[in-house]
């Protein structure tokens, strides 16, 4: 039994993504569950599990390609050593060239479906023929090519936009989408690919606000709508004037962050406030205990501390935890605290989000924030783990570095900085000496549309006191 | 940005419809362009030896026999008189105004035309041999081929005759022959064919293939070959050509096949049109990282560059189909390739002309391509019995046809045939470029009475809404 595996749907607003490994080669024998591929959508790389065990006789994607939510990516021989293979293998150029047609249909549906048309195209114009009054009898295309190549005949292909090789013909294809020259061009312009454009005309025509429409989508990494801004974009000048130059596209990633990041410094009016919070109590008290919470597999970081601190904060200070909402003129306030962690990784940064902190213990948070770290830089994170933050904190302390102003991670309102700790000498009033303190400095950008100076100096004063004595969080 | 390109030297080898095109437009790119070809100005095979001679002398055919036709409404002529040198005269005054135009238009942008030929040294140097015996060599940052085809022959029967003619001896028109074989039932042997048997000349056609126009859609080059049966005095298909002999009064002709007991005899004169192939040889390609096909091709990307990166290739040099109009397109696109522009040649629809009487034009997917590729479409046709402008031209012979997406309703290609197809096929393109559905081209009113209404009327007949044809509504 030849068996399709098809990509699943991987998470909510999740529609397509492009092939950025192909794990298994044609004949491999796979396990059920065994990754085939890794996809990377607009949010996260994804493994592409087999849904089959067997003979893979059939691979329709490679590495770079844009693949649709429930697109057939292989077909899994499940008796093993399937006759077919052979007979398969032609057909995946065609596939890929038109994938949207192939997705759902069945293969063998397909190809019946395929050998109807020929046979009902064939039927028609034999008909159609006749009623034509044609004195000519049919005669099969095939037969006059095959004629012997005596050839004195005008090449039959001199006058048609015939394609020449197995790669040019998917090229054609490909350029079946409908839209006009002037918006191919733009698309092109622009850096998005006009196939995979969805277009709102009639039979599917994509119009220049389509275009627009998608690639601002793109940019926002699928979130909402941008404020009309992205016009008017300086040329850049030709850097090969002055040297050796090399262009790579943007990663799916790094376009995400880019288009997310300009979106946030271009709408939300930042300001940072900046603080410093004695932690020497803490780290005895994170010394003492990080064995204990070692044995359970997690980690206990100044991070997961902070956490549980920052859900007391939002608790006390629910601006930090809302959003704002200029067109209803509404702010928005959310009922859980789900914090998100800024995670350094190959592909850049990524931010995975810890759900109902408020409600989970230092020592729970400690063991999750690990293994969601982990899976994060693994590629293994899920789509909807980096959605649906309300604060986030970005801990730069394990590199180094005094101060930094974070962007808000829109539509969150604000971001707390964090830096390296180290030890400093503050005066002591009582004893009247200097003693070493550990000290965490410590950053708070946030969205003065919503909130003030002195709420922002507030609320990063009592999370400084917080660290200083974590009593205080059950105090009030 | 015309500045920018100032510094890039820029030289065209070939002054045929793609080559003075890229080098218009480079020139107003801001390029310094030069032009070379052995001619004293732009025009190539098309102008000087192709398109426009023969599109002239296919006029003076046209008048001859709508003169004819007129018999038949009451308007007798009397037999018209042929002077070879006077039509030779008119043909090259033609031909000379428009080459000079185009002198004048690449003096005016400072485009340097050098007479003579050009050879690669290497990647970016030229070693051109000119008209007046002396050779140059120069170097340049980019360079395009635009050298583009000659007439092929068929090995064995390249006699050394003056009675053996190629397309470019037969436009020269030295006499008006009793008699003569044309060999290749394609569009040079129909077109040049039909403008000699208007002349009053014998024109038998040998083609090896079962039908004329081989690869083009049946039902249309029904509608010519009708025509033409009257016109010439045999049509051989399913015939080759075995023996030529050169003899006193002309060459002796055998043939091989269903035409061949009949025909075999003496022809004043033969043309042999069986096609054209590309002229990359002889141009130092070696020299280069140029690759070439099988079949003579320079391979090319999608911006027209080839595998080496300061060369470009385009036109028939760079591959099928060869026609002017797609020379001309991909010049342009190659020149703002060089200029830094991000575009690529991609054409939805590269209109083919066949200029006989009546005229077969088509464009887009063609139902022979749909049928062999298995796609699905609806075809639609009107025939031209039901048009008020075709019966009023007394050419009721026509047939328009739309190839159409089934799903999408939009228009994949057009075919027409009938008196002035090459100019209603413009239409189609600008609809299969546009991806105008057939209601947007139903929808979109047509001046009364034209031919042009054909092309409307053949969109409604899609919904079995056409005015002027009724066809019960078929479920398919």
């Amino acid at each position: 039994m030849i068996k399709e595996i098809k990509i699943p749907e991987i998470g909510e607003s999740v529609d397509s993504g492009e092939v950025v490994a192909v794990l298994v080669s044609k004949g491999d024998m796979v396990e059920k569950d065994q990754p085939l591929i890794e996809v990377e959508t607009e949010k996260a790389v994804v493994e592409i599990p087999s849904t089959e065990a067997g003979k893979v006789t059939e691979l329709s994607v490679s590495e770079g390609d844009s693949v649709k939510i429930g697109q057939v990516i292989a077909r899994v021989d499940t008796e093993g050593e399937g006759e077919e293979a052979g007979q398969e293998a032609p057909e995946p150029e065609e596939e890929e060239a038109q994938p949207e047609k192939e997705e759902k249909a069945e293969k063998e549906k397909a190809e019946e479906k395929e050998d109807k048309a020929k046979e009902k195209a064939k039927k028609k114009e034999e008909q159609e023929e006749e009623e034509a009054e044609a004195e000519e009898k049919e005669e099969p295309e095939e037969e006059e090519e095959k004629k012997k190549p005596a050839a004195k005949k005008e090449e039959p292909e001199k006058k048609k936009p015939a394609p020449k090789k197995k790669a040019e013909e998917k090229e054609e294809e490909k350029q079946l989408a409908p839209a006009a020259p002037s918006v191919r061009r733009l698309a092109r312009e622009l850096g998005a690919d006009i196939n995979l454009i969805p277009g709102s005309g009639p039979g599917g025509r994509i119009s220049l606000e389509d275009v627009k429409r998608y690639v601002r989508h793109i940019i926002e990494g699928g979130r909402a709508s941008m404020p009309e801004a992205a016009e008017g974009i300086k040329e850049m000048p030709d850097f090969s004037r002055w040297g050796e130059i090399t262009r790579k596209p943007l990663s799916k990633v790094r376009s995400i962050i880019a288009g997310g990041t300009a979106q946030s410094w271009s709408l939300i009016p930042h300001v940072t406030q900046f603080d410093k919070a004695d932690i020497t109590e803490l780290e005895n008290f994170r010394r003492k205990y990080s064995k204990m919470v070692e044995k359970e597999g997690g980690k206990l970081t100044v991070t997961a501390i902070l956490l549980k601190v920052i859900a007391a904060a939002l608790k006390k200070y629910p601006r930090f935890n809302a959003s704002i909402d200029p067109q209803k003129g509404e702010i928005i306030y959310k009922e859980y605290y789900n914090i998100g962690m800024a995670v350094d990784t190959d592909r850049g940064l990524l931010v995975p989000v810890i759900r109902g902190v408020d409600k989970k213990s230092i020592f729970d948070l400690s063991v999750e924030l690990l293994e969601l770290a982990d899976r994060t830089r693994d590629k293994k994170v899920m789509p909807d783990e980096l959605e649906g933050g309300t604060f986030t904190i970005s801990n730069q302390g394990g590199i180094g570095g005094t101060d930094f102003t974070p962007i808000v991670f829109w539509p969150q309102v604000s971001i707390l900085g964090v830096s390296r700790a180290s030890k400093q000498p503050v005066f002591d009033e009582e004893e009247g000496t200097f003693k070493p303190r550990i000290i965490l400095p410590l950053s708070l950008s946030y969205d003065h549309r919503i909130i003030d100076g002195a709420d922002a100096a507030r609320f990063l004063k009592w999370v400084s006191e917080a660290l200083e004595h974590p009593l205080l969080l059950d105090f009030e | 940005m015309a500045d920018k390109n100032k510094s890039i030297k820029l030289a065209i080898v070939g002054g045929g419809p793609g080559g003075y095109a890229a080098a218009f437009l480079a020139a107003d790119l801001g390029m310094q362009v030069t032009l070379i070809d052995p001619e004293k100005n732009p025009g190539g095979v098309c102008l000087y030896r192709g398109c426009i001679p023969s599109k002239t002398l296919l006029h003076v055919a046209k008048v001859v026999n709508d003169a004819a036709d007129a018999k038949e409404w009451g308007v007798s002529f009397n037999k018209p008189g042929f002077n070879a040198k006077k039509i030779r005269g008119w043909k090259d005054e033609v031909v000379e105004k428009l080459t000079g135009g185009l002198g004048e238009l690449g003096r005016l942008r400072k485009v340097e035309h050098v007479r003579g030929t050009a050879k690669f040294k290497n990647g970016t140097t030229l070693i051109i041999s000119k008209k007046d015996g002396s050779t140059d060599s120069m170097s340049y940052d980019k360079i395009i081929i635009a050298t583009g085809s000659e007439p092929t022959v068929i090995p064995g029967l390249d006699i050394d005759s003056p009675n053996l003619l190629n397309s470019t001896t037969a436009l020269d028109l030295e006499n008006i022959p009793k008699s003569m074989l044309v060999i290749g039932g394609g569009y040079i042997g129909l077109e040049l064919g039909t403008v000699y048997a208007a002349l009053g000349t014998k024109v038998s056609v040998v083609e090896m293939t079962p039908s004329l126009l081989p690869g083009v859609d049946k039902d249309m080059v029904s509608v010519l070959s009708k025509r033409l049966k009257g016109m010439f005095e045999s049509i051989m298909l399913n015939t080759t050509v075995s023996e030529m002999r050169e003899q006193k009064n002309g060459i002796k002709v055998s043939f091989e096949g269903q035409g061949a007991e009949k025909k075999a005899g003496i022809y004043e004169k033969v043309l042999m049109a069986v096609g054209r192939k590309p002229k990359s040889k002889d141009l130092g390609l070696e020299n280069t990282q140029v690759e070439v096909d099988d079949k003579g091709f320079i391979k090319v990307d999608q911006t027209r560059r080839t595998s080496d990166p300061n060369i470009y290739a385009i036109g028939d040099v760079a591959g099928e189909p060869m026609l002017a109009h797609k020379a001309t397109h991909e010049g342009r696109v190659a020149a703002e390739v060089i200029a830094g522009h991000d575009v690529i040649y991609e054409p939805r629809a590269i209109p083919a002309v066949v200029f006989t009487d009546p005229e077969i034009a088509w464009c887009g997917l063609t139902q022979t391509e749909a049928r062999g590729k298995g796609i699905d479409v609806k075809i639609v046709k009107f025939p031209w019995a039901a048009s008020g402008r075709a019966l009023t031209l007394g050419r009721n012979d026509g047939l328009t046809k739309l190839v159409v997406d089934p799903e999408t309703e939009r228009i994949l290609g057009v075919g027409i045939a009938g008196a002035g197809a090459g100019e209603l096929i413009a239409e189609g393109v600008l609809a299969v470029e546009m991806a105008a559905t057939v209601t947007d081209v139903g929808m979109s009113i047509h001046p009364h009475p034209t031919l042009s209404e054909t092309v409307m009327e053949a969109a409604e007949l899609f919904h079995s809404h056409s005015t002027h044809y009724w066809r019960p509504k078929r479920k398919s």
